[in-house]
């Protein structure tokens, strides 16, 4: 059984969001880095570039999977987690510690139509 | 029923379809619809025996006339060591598929680490891939390589000082594709850097394709290129001929991104144009952006080193439509020739092929300039490859080459020649050439 | 043989050479008139070796390999046909690999008619009109087969068909290809036996509908029965059928794709027509038109004169160019020798002897292995994994275990429709001795993962090299001689 934060809104494909005012910190969540395996590349858009709610914005890869990274939220990247270029392997260790955008966000209403912890541990159940 | 390479007897049949539990061959292919099965005679000939095939591979080679080459054109007149033609032949390579099994496939992926090895040795990249189709495609995937890592760019820029039949390649690809392909017309046989910077002005320019030695046989200088194009975040590829670069410049040390280009050069049999192989090399942080199979270093279980195909996350059959390339093969066999090729003119070898050529070269040139029937057209440095005009009637004098079993030069047009001389052609040869070609 | 583990660097020893050159006679210094800054600064560090050492060193690497010659090979989907030995010496017949692409085709009639009989050759076998061999593999074949879809809509003013259908279950290559020529994958569903859902095949066509892309048999080594009324509809919409030769084998002999309805093809030679895998390549994937297509084959393209001549065309309507010259010739000159060692005759025999060999295979087995389509299969079939699934023994168990015996894996994983898929393929030239021994084996695995399992999920314990840490590879890619040095 993979671990569910509650207080976090969730993707369908596996995303998590934490909000804090204007600032959305993203990553994947344990259901996804389980799903993946050992996680040997994140793919990451660069500081200042723009993502769009339900559009991909970068990659996770373990050996013989690839994963298309779909932003919960849309905005402009503000930060990026630089650890992950060395070791991607801390998504493996711990995907909710282990954050890999932040962006601040351009509509923050738009957090609303994520789903809460229960509706995605829903999802996972599927 | 039998053949030499269809083993079946009869009873082998009777005893595998009473296993299978039907009564014929045909109830194998009896959810086919009837109409669609072929009845007809194919037209192809009878089978032959090993007696008649040599026969008729003989006719048609005798209507094959082998040349002392003096044209170049991208494919090069060469020497390869017996020894390379040997080792190929073994079939453990030959035999064997993409190595998808590494435990049994350690000769296959061991040579490709070591072509990867010697081709980044060559051209001072970071990283080389495990070789693509030939140098025109692999041209075209940088093409494609520089729009994916630019994401939001979608134009490249080319020199038309790279060889045509490259070019047609690259164009077709991007047409497909959709890439902006923008052809930077040349300036005395160079690449002109002033048309690039001003093209890249306009701030959508993902990566710019220059060659060297380009199509005539001109070394370029790139000096100025990289920061011009760096400062417009855009990337920069030199597509260069891998023997030549055992003694020009090297893409790293221009500063490129990526370095491209066709592997014949390597001592490859000129094969009436395949197969040879292309490659392709970038910088670390490229890596993940670029085509094709690549092999890395690891360990085994039980400790030792070994070698694996490697970041296949990349590639179609993971990613399929979001692939950044469709190729799911490389010339391996090829790869291995140009390694055992490398391996045995190594260091000093390589570097001695190079001075032949251009000894060779340079003394044709000389010779031609002094007839006074030839004049020089770029006077630009070159190396194994050069134009000179002339006044003379070219196509007849290469038709009179031809009946003496000499490929001369190519005619590019306004009177302009293009000559070609490898290690492999002698003085003598040279002198004949000239003499055949003053006769008039 | 002992274990060797040295890379070419290693043997290397600065003085030492492995090559002779004719002396320079020229008296004139060539790099002396090239400007010093056009020039490397130092010498690129290739190895210095003795010939000898280069002998020794490539057949130790040969003997780690496992190839066709070594044993059987049921690699699913890739027809490891055995490669006759012929046609490697005829292939290198220096009549043939001196000739430079460029020179006058007067001087280079034999290459070109041979090039011109393959052509026909396999149109005739393939149903079709006209072959272009330019492409260099399956997926560059793939790809030319979409240009030249794209082209023929183009030239009819058809601008809108910018979307090609591919079946769920197809090879990767298919999707990736439809992506390199600018075109955009809709997926059809197929039906739980991998064949194409007819009605869900429906009210995908329209005019956007630039053409489908089938392997048929599918991806199960299952013919696809429909065929004809999926050519209809797709026809009637106004769009093309893309045939992937890949799984052409079977229908050697038997069926055309042409005569299904297919308007465009490729072939891999270098699996229906025996040319050798090379460890990857090169291969060659022939593209093959109906009559209403062949303007737009790339260029350049080899066509006969009404003199008898041979000679080289640039097409005006052609789509272009997609290799330097006329493809991997080498590799023509061994497919052309297999057809007329073959010739019409025993040629009828590939595909049915290989759809033999695959059934065989499969009764045999059904017992230990998961069967999930029953029914008569054509050249391959696929196994969900063991029957068996209490032991905690995964497809990637046995094939790991069946290298142990002395055979190679078939392909594992795929297609994608199964969690342990196992894609079996024996092709013809496999005698009945082989496949009773490859059936043993599978048994005896069977048997050890219900008894011995930790036999089996440790495989492998005889190769050359073991089980190999492949993630630490992909985390710190280290792909050559200096990174190596750097990182020991």
């Amino acid at each position: 059984m993979s671990k569910i934060i509650e207080g976090l809104r969730y993707s369908d494909s596996h995303e998590w969001v934490k909000v804090d005012g204007d600032i959305a910190t993203v990553g994947i969540t344990d259901y996804a880095q389980h799903a993946l395996g050992d996680i040997v590349y994140v793919d990451m858009p660069e500081v200042g570039d723009e993502v769009t709610a339900e559009e991909d914005f970068g990659a996770v890869e373990s050996v013989k999977a690839a994963s298309d990274l779909i932003s919960p939220v849309s905005g402009e990247v503000v930060e990026i987690n630089e650890e992950l270029e060395d070791e991607p392997g801390l998504l493996n260790k711990d995907a909710f510690a282990n954050w890999i955008i932040k962006v601040r966000l351009s509509d923050v209403a738009e957090v609303e139509n994520l789903l809460d912890a229960a509706a995605y541990a829903k999802v996972c159940e599927e | 029923m039998s053949y030499k390479f269809i083993p079946h007897t009869e009873e082998d049949i009777k005893l595998m379809l009473e296993k299978i539990g039907v009564n014929s061959i045909d109830d194998l292919y009896g959810d086919i619809p009837r109409e669609v099965i072929f009845t007809k005679e194919y037209d192809i000939p009878s089978s032959m025996s090993e007696i008649e095939l040599r026969k008729h591979f003989q006719e048609l080679a005798d209507k094959n006339k082998s040349l002392t080459v003096f044209a170049g054109r991208g494919v090069y007149d060469h020497y390869c060591p017996s020894v390379v033609n040997h080792l190929l032949q073994r079939s453990e390579f030959y035999t064997a598929y993409t190595p998808y099994q590494p435990e049994i496939s350690q000769g296959t992926l061991q040579y490709i680490f070591e072509y990867q090895s010697l081709i980044s040795e060559l051209n001072g990249m970071e990283a080389t891939n495990a070789s693509m189709y030939d140098g025109a495609t692999a041209t075209a995937e940088v093409a494609f390589m520089m729009v994916a890592s630019a994401r939001k760019k979608n134009r490249v820029l080319i020199s038309d000082t790279i060889s045509e039949n490259v070019l047609r390649v690259v164009k077709t690809y991007c047409h497909f594709h959709g890439v902006d392909l923008t052809v930077i017309p040349e300036k005395d046989g160079v690449t002109d850097l002033d048309a690039i910077v001003k093209e890249l002005e306009s701030g959508d320019v993902a990566g710019v394709i220059v060659p060297t030695p380009n199509k005539y046989g001109i070394i370029e200088d790139f000096t100025g290129f990289a920061d011009a194009i760096h400062a417009k975040k855009a990337l920069f590829a030199i597509n260069a001929d891998p023997s030549a670069l055992a003694v020009i410049k090297t893409p790293a040390e221009w500063g490129a991104d990526v370095a491209c280009g066709d592997g014949q050069t390597l001592g490859m049999p000129m094969n009436f144009g395949g197969p040879y192989l292309g490659y392709i090399s970038c910088t670390k942080a490229l890596l993940r952006k670029m085509p094709g199979r690549v092999v890395g270093a690891t360990k085994d279980a039980d400790g030792k080193r070994c070698f694996v195909l490697t970041l296949q996350a990349r590639e179609q059959h993971i990613r399929r439509e979001k692939a950044t390339s469709n190729i799911c093969s490389n010339q391996s066999l090829m790869a291995l020739y140009a390694t055992i090729y490398l391996a045995l003119m190594g260091k000093e070898g390589m570097r001695e092929v190079n001075v032949l050529s251009a000894d060779g070269a340079h003394y044709l040139y000389n010779r031609l300039i002094e007839s006074g029937k030839f004049q020089p057209v770029y006077n630009k440095p070159f190396l194994k490859e050069f134009v000179v005009k002339t006044d003379l009637d070219i196509d007849k004098i290469n038709q009179r080459l031809l009946d003496k079993g000499i490929m001369g030069g190519i005619s590019l047009g306004n009177g302009m020649v293009e000559f070609a001389v490898t290690e492999k052609r002698t003085k003598e040869e040279i002198d004949n050439l000239i003499t055949l070609m003053l006769e008039d | 043989m002992k274990y060797y583990d040295k890379l070419i660097f290693e043997l290397s020893r600065p003085g030492r050479k492995g090559y002779e050159l004719p002396a320079d006679k020229f008296n004139t210094d060539g790099l002396a008139a090239i400007p010093q800054n056009l020039l490397r600064e130092e010498k690129a560090e290739l190895p210095e070796v003795s010939e000898l050492d280069v002998v020794r060193h490539y057949t130790n690497l040969s003997n780690k390999n496992f190839g066709v010659d070594t044993g059987f090979y049921p690699l699913g989907s890739c027809t490891m046909k055995y490669n006759p030995k012929i046609n490697e010496e005829l292939c290198v017949m220096p009549e043939f690999t001196s000739l430079h692409p460029l020179q006058n085709p007067d001087t280079a009639q034999g290459a070109l008619e041979l090039y011109y009989n393959l052509q026909h050759a396999l149109a005739s076998l393939a149903g079709l009109a006209e072959f272009t061999l330019n492409p260099y593999a399956g997926a560059h074949g793939e790809l030319t087969g979409l240009m030249i879809m794209r082209s023929y809509h183009d030239a009819r003013g058809d601008k809108k068909r910018k979307k090609v259908i591919v079946p769920n279950s197809a090879h990767g290559t298919n999707p990736a290809s439809a992506m390199v020529a600018g075109l955009e994958v809709v997926e059809v569903k197929s039906k739980p036996n991998g064949s194409i859902d007819v009605e869900d095949l429906k009210p995908l066509l329209n005019d956007e509908i630039a053409g489908i892309m089938m392997t048929n048999p599918n991806t199960l080594g299952m013919f696809e029965t429909e065929i004809i009324e999926i050519a209809k509809l797709v026809h009637d919409a106004g769009g093309l059928l893309y045939y992937d030769g890949a799984n052409f084998n079977p229908l050697l002999g038997k069926v055309r794709p042409g005569d299904m309805g297919f308007d465009i093809m490729h072939i891999n030679l270098h699996k229906t027509f025996s040319t050798p895998h090379g460890g990857g390549g090169p291969g060659s994937g022939p593209v093959g038109v109906a009559a209403h297509l062949t303007q737009f084959l790339p260029n350049p393209h080899v066509k006969k004169a009404e003199n008898g001549k041979f000679y080289v065309d640039f097409g005006k309507e052609s789509l272009g160019s997609i290799s330097t010259f006329f493809g991997n010739f080498g590799v023509m000159m061994r497919a052309y020798a297999y057809i007329l060692s073959l010739g019409k005759e025993n040629i009828r025999n590939v595909g049915p002897m290989a759809t033999l060999n695959a059934n065989y295979i499969k009764e045999s087995l059904k017992d230990d292995y998961l069967l999930p389509i029953p029914g008569v299969c054509k050249h391959e079939f696929v196994f969900d994994g063991l029957k068996d699934k209490s032991t905690g023994v995964t497809t990637l168990n046995v094939a790991k275990r069946l290298l142990d015996y002395g055979f190679h894996a078939p392909t594992i994983y795929f297609p994608l429709l199964f969690h342990e898929s196992m894609m079996i393929e024996p092709t013809e030239t496999e005698s009945l001795e082989t496949l009773d021994e490859f059936i043993e084996v599978m048994h005896k695995v069977a048997k050890e993962a219900r008894e011995t399992p930790e036999d089996v999920v440790n495989a492998p314990l005889t190769t050359p090299v073991r089980k190999l840490d492949e993630t630490n590879a992909a985390k710190n890619p280290i792909l050559n001689y200096k990174a190596l040095k750097e990182n020991a």
